[in-house]
């Protein structure tokens, strides 16, 4: 029909024109699906880990102000706790809400917008993030000295 | 009391051998475009008198052969052997066929509907074309390389005993279209052909298994199943689907790595 210029009056096929859109093989599927299992794991230890360093350690929950958070940045350790922390928990959680919506979104054009807005949230939170944790400074200058840690007064 | 005991002692006396009979009704999805209902689908409702040993089969006949023979849908051998009649029955894939109305509640309406996930033809009729071309494309058969053996190919018993579970397939489409991630563009292969895929992967015969692998290696392959487990339950051979494809994902991340 849409070819017009065919004189002869042209059946359609009872059966649908079925074909699969376009192959697309390769070890990306796979490599994500070991990631999940593997970061889902690693995230167990380090998300229960800053649990429980945060809330149960010494005072608890009632520890945590600015000099808690400073304290704990200045030991390397944490900075690298924390940024695998953040990095492996958004690349884990994006990768889950894009099978998500893989799943569940039937058009092409709910699919592209809803994966444009999971990607720009994913980049805006782990670029500001990793700043922080990079650019982090426990002291800063002219602050009032009792919101500071310990080691900035000494 | 003692009255209606010996009534009732009579009346089974009489009923020897006589399978007991009852009414039931049966909510058919009905779509037909050329009708006065056009592209809407609609529900008809048929009450109808079986037996104790019918099937719901056995009920389509008789709505199409006594009430509306324009009720449309798709059997051939009618033994649970051929795989034409999967529907949706009360919600859950089944074989018409393979399934006594006494073992789906005949109390209630029973609702028959169309398979999803698959363009409806007419009534319980559905296209099965998406679901033969992910079906071909897994090459479902032999692959070879050398020469053809002068007998027949040898196989032990424990390596038949491998795919043994992949082979009871009958292509009747009913774990397809149970799969919820099907459902949504159909652009997924869907667990009849990983299975047949799998029932070639792992026969010592075989020499396509790379090539198999990396076919269903693709994004709309088997990592798209999420383990729903719909697949194992639908299935009227009863396949584990989804652990065989379990066991394809595992042979390609043996593969991979």
């Amino acid at each position: 029909m849409a070819y017009g210029t065919a004189a002869v009056a042209k059946v359609d096929s009872p059966r649908s024109p079925y074909v699969r859109r376009k192959t697309t093989r390769g070890n990306y599927e796979l490599y994500s699906w070991i990631f999940m299992r593997a970061s889902g794991v690693v995230l167990v230890v380090l998300i229960f880990g800053h649990l429980f360093v945060n809330l149960m350690v010494g005072e608890g929950v009632h520890a945590i102000d600015f000099a808690f958070v400073a304290g704990k940045w200045a030991n390397p350790l944490w900075g690298v706790w924390d940024l695998l922390m953040l990095w492996l928990a958004m690349i884990h959680g994006t990768n889950g809400v894009r099978t998500i919506i893989n799943d569940y979104a039937q058009r092409d054009l709910t699919r592209g917008v809803l994966k444009s807005l999971l990607y720009t949230a994913f980049v805006v939170v782990v670029v500001v993030g990793t700043l922080v944790i990079f650019t982090f400074d426990p002291c800063p200058p002219n602050a009032p000295e009792e919101l500071l840690a310990s080691f900035c007064t000494a | 009391m003692t009255a209606t005991l010996e009534n009732t002692a009579t009346e089974a006396g009489a009923a020897v051998g006589v399978v007991p009979s009852f009414e039931v009704t049966l909510r058919v999805r009905r779509f037909n475009p050329e009708s006065t209902h056009g592209e809407e689908s609609y529900w008809d409702e048929y009450t109808i008198t079986a037996h104790g040993t019918d099937r719901v089969l056995d009920a389509l006949h008789k709505i199409k052969w006594e009430h509306d023979g324009s009720l449309t849908f798709r059997r051939s051998c009618a033994h649970g052997v051929c795989g034409s009649d999967a529907v949706r029955i009360n919600g859950r894939n089944r074989l018409a066929c393979k399934t006594l109305l006494k073992d789906v509640n005949p109390d209630k309406p029973i609702v028959v509907e169309p398979i999803k996930g698959l363009p409806v033809v007419k009534d319980l009729v559905v296209d099965m074309e998406p679901f033969f071309a992910s079906y071909r494309e897994i090459m479902p058969f032999l692959i070879t390389t050398g020469n053809e053996p002068t007998k027949e190919r040898i196989q032990s018993a424990e390596d038949r005993a491998r795919f043994d579970d992949t082979t009871k397939c009958i292509l009747c489409a009913a774990c397809t279209s149970s799969c919820p991630v099907f459902w949504t563009d159909g652009q997924y292969f869907g667990p009849a052909a990983i299975v047949n895929a799998h029932r070639f992967i792992f026969d010592s015969r075989d020499e396509g298994a790379q090539q198999r692998l990396e076919i269903l290696n693709d994004k709309e392959g088997v990592w798209r199943c999420r383990t729903t487990f719909n697949c194992t339950e639908a299935c009227p051979r009863g396949i584990e689907v989804t652990k065989a494809i379990q066991e394809v994902k595992r042979a390609m991340i043996t593969r991979a790595f």
